[in-house]
C-alpha cells in the first residue's frame, strides 16, 4: 500500500505541478525579500533618528505586524479591503503586499538595531573628523552594521519562505495547495498518499531553508567579534 | 586680528546636563603655538570642556571664539570648525572597516575634497614620523592600542588643523604603550602645534605644557605656568591634588 501510493507522485503531471507550486512559493518569497531588503534598509536607517516624531509612526507600523498574526493580515487585505474599497486584488498581489510590509517592518528593526549597537565613539570620531551625516552613514556606520545585519536577515528570509505556507489560506496555488489537491484527488484509492505528499513538501522546504540557516550560522561565527 | 590675540577664546562657558551644572563659567585664552594641559580629578568637567570646543556638546551659555569669531550660535558650521580643531579621544576610535591609510584619508578626500596624491603623500609622511609607515595597509584590528592611538593622531593631523584637542588619549592604554603615544604629542609640541591636552600623566604635562589649567567641579581653580604649577601651585586645592598623585 505504502509503496503504491508513492508512485502517484510520479504519475501524470503531479511532480511537475508540485515543482510549479514551489516556484510560485519561491517567486512570491523572492520578490517580497527583495522589497524587504531595500525598503527595510532605508526605513531602518531613518529609524535611527532620535526624533520621536520620526520614530513613533514606524514603531506603530512595526508593532502592528508583530502583534497581529500574518494570517489575519492576509485575510484583512484579501477579503475586507476589496469589499469595502471596490478594489480587486489577486491573491498573489495580496500575498506580496502583506509579506513585503511584514518583512520590511522586521528588517528595519534589524538594521536599526545593528546601527545603534555600534560603539558611540564611532559616531563621535566621525563627527570630529568633519564628516557629514550622510558621509558618516555611508563610510562608517553602514559598512560596520552590515556584518551585524546579514545573519539575522537570512533568518528573516527563512521565516518568510516558511510563512508562505499560509498563502494556501487565501487561495494562492503554491506548493502546499498543489499537495492538498493531489491528496484530494487520490486519497480514495491511495489512503497513504498524504504521507508521501507531506513527506515531499517537508523535503522541499528543507532543501530551501536548511542551506539558508546554515549560511546564517556560518556567517555569525565568522563575523563574531 | 593681530598676532597677539588668542586663537581661541572661551568666555564664561556654561554647560548643564539634565539640570546639573557641568561647566560653571569657564574662561580661557589659548594663544597660537601654546600647549595647555587641563588637570583635575575625575568628573570635574575637563573632558566635557574639550568636547564643547569641538561642538560635540551643546553649551547653555557663554561664548567660544575662534579667531575672534563666535562659535556659539545656530549659524556655526561645525563641520568647518572641526577641520580646524582636530580631536583625539580616549577610546581607540579608528574605523574598523577601513585600513589605516583609508582611515587617515577619509576626511581629507571626502570632507576637504583634496587631491588624492597630495593627501596620500602627506599621510605617508605623517605615518613615517610616528614610525608606522609600514602599517598603512593594515586593518585596525591588527594593531596594538598604542599603534592605533598614534594613527588616530595622524588621522586628525592629516586635516591640517590649527588646534589639536587630546582627551585622555593614554588613559585606556597598557602602561608600556603610553610612552610611544606621548612621544608623538611631544613631537607636535616641539613643532609649535597649539594644543589642549586633558591628561592624568603629570610628568608628561610638566614636560610639554606651557600652562596648566586645574579644574574642579566645573570651574577653573587655577591657571598657572606649568613649571610653577608643579613646584609651587597657587592654590591649596591644587597642592592637595598633586600630593595625592605623588604617592
Amino acid at each position: 500500500m505504502l509503496n503504491s501510493a508513492i508512485n502517484v507522485l510520479f504519475e501524470g503531471k503531479n511532480m511537475y505541478r508540485l515543482i510549479e507550486g514551489l516556484l510560485v512559493t519561491l517567486k512570491i518569497g523572492f520578490i517580497a525579500v527583495v522589497i524587504t531588503m531595500v525598503a527595510g534598509f532605508v526605513i531602518g536607517i531613518i529609524r535611527t533618528s532620535k526624533s520621536r516624531m520620526v520614530q513613533l509612526p514606524f514603531r506603530i507600523y512595526l508593532e502592528l505586524f508583530r502583534i497581529i498574526p500574518i494570517l489575519v493580515w492576509l485575510f484583512v487585505i484579501y477579503y475586507i479591503v476589496p469589499a469595502n474599497f471596490d478594489l480587486s486584488l489577486s491573491s498573489e498581489t495580496v500575498a506580496l503586499i502583506v509579506f513585503s510590509l511584514w518583512g520590511t517592518a522586521e528588517m528595519s528593526d534589524i538594521v536599526r538595531g545593528a546601527i545603534i549597537s555600534l560603539p558611540k565613539h564611532q559616531l563621535e570620531s566621525s563627527k570630529a573628523l568633519g564628516l557629514s551625516i550622510v558621509q558618516m552613514y555611508r563610510f562608517v556606520l553602514i559598512p560596520q552594521a552590515i556584518k551585524r545585519v546579514i545573519p539575522p536577515m537570512i533568518n528573516l528570509i527563512t521565516r518568510m519562505v516558511k510563512t508562505t505556507a499560509l498563502l494556501t489560506m487565501i487561495g494562492v496555488v503554491e506548493v502546499i495547495k498543489v499537495g492538498q489537491q493531489i491528496i484530494e484527488v487520490n486519497s480514495s484509492h491511495h489512503p497513504t498518499i498524504a504521507f508521501w505528499v507531506y513527506g515531499i513538501l517537508f523535503f522541499l522546504y528543507f532543501c530551501i531553508c536548511f542551506p539558508l540557516s546554515q549560511l546564517s550560522r556560518k556567517l555569525e561565527q565568522k563575523w563574531a567579534v | 586680528m593681530s598676532e597677539s590675540d588668542p586663537i581661541l577664546q572661551v568666555k564664561k562657558l556654561i554647560k548643564t546636563f539634565e539640570g546639573k551644572l557641568v561647566l560653571n563659567g569657564i574662561d580661557l585664552d589659548v594663544y597660537k603655538g601654546k600647549v595647555i594641559a587641563i588637570l583635575g580629578p575625575s568628573g570635574c568637567g575637563k573632558s566635557t570642556f574639550l568636547r564643547c570646543l569641538n561642538g560635540l556638546e551643546e553649551v547653555q551659555g557663554g561664548d567660544i571664539l575662534l579667531e575672534n569669531k563666535s562659535l556659539v550660535n545656530k549659524a556655526t558650521n561645525w563641520r568647518l570648525v572641526r577641520q580646524r580643531i582636530g580631536m583625539v579621544f580616549q577610546s581607540y576610535d579608528l574605523f574598523p572597516n577601513l585600513t589605516v591609510i583609508e582611515n587617515i584619508l577619509l576626511s581629507p578626500l571626502k570632507v576637504q575634497k583634496r587631491n588624492r596624491q597630495e593627501a596620500e603623500n602627506q599621510a605617508l609622511e605623517l605615518l613615517e614620523r610616528v614610525g608606522l609607515k609600514d602599517r598603512a595597509d593594515d586593518y585596525p584590528r591588527q594593531l596594538s592600542g598604542g599603534q592605533k592611538q598614534r594613527i588616530a593622531i595622524v588621522r586628525a593631523l592629516c586635516m591640517n588643523p590649527e588646534i589639536m584637542l587630546f582627551d585622555e588619549v593614554t588613559a585606556s592604554l597598557d602602561p608600556e604603550m603610553v610612552r610611544e603615544v606621548l612621544e608623538v604629542i611631544e613631537q607636535l609640541a616641539n613643532q609649535g602645534m597649539t594644543m589642549i591636552i586633558v591628561t592624568h600623566e603629570m610628568n608628561f604635562a610638566r614636560l610639554v605644557a606651557d600652562e596648566v589649567v586645574f579644574m574642579e567641579q566645573g570651574s577653573i581653580v587655577e591657571q598657572t605656568p606649568a613649571e610653577q604649577f608643579f613646584t609651587k601651585p597657587k592654590t591649596e586645592r591644587a597642592q592637595q591634588f598633586l600630593n595625592i598623585l605623588q604617592f
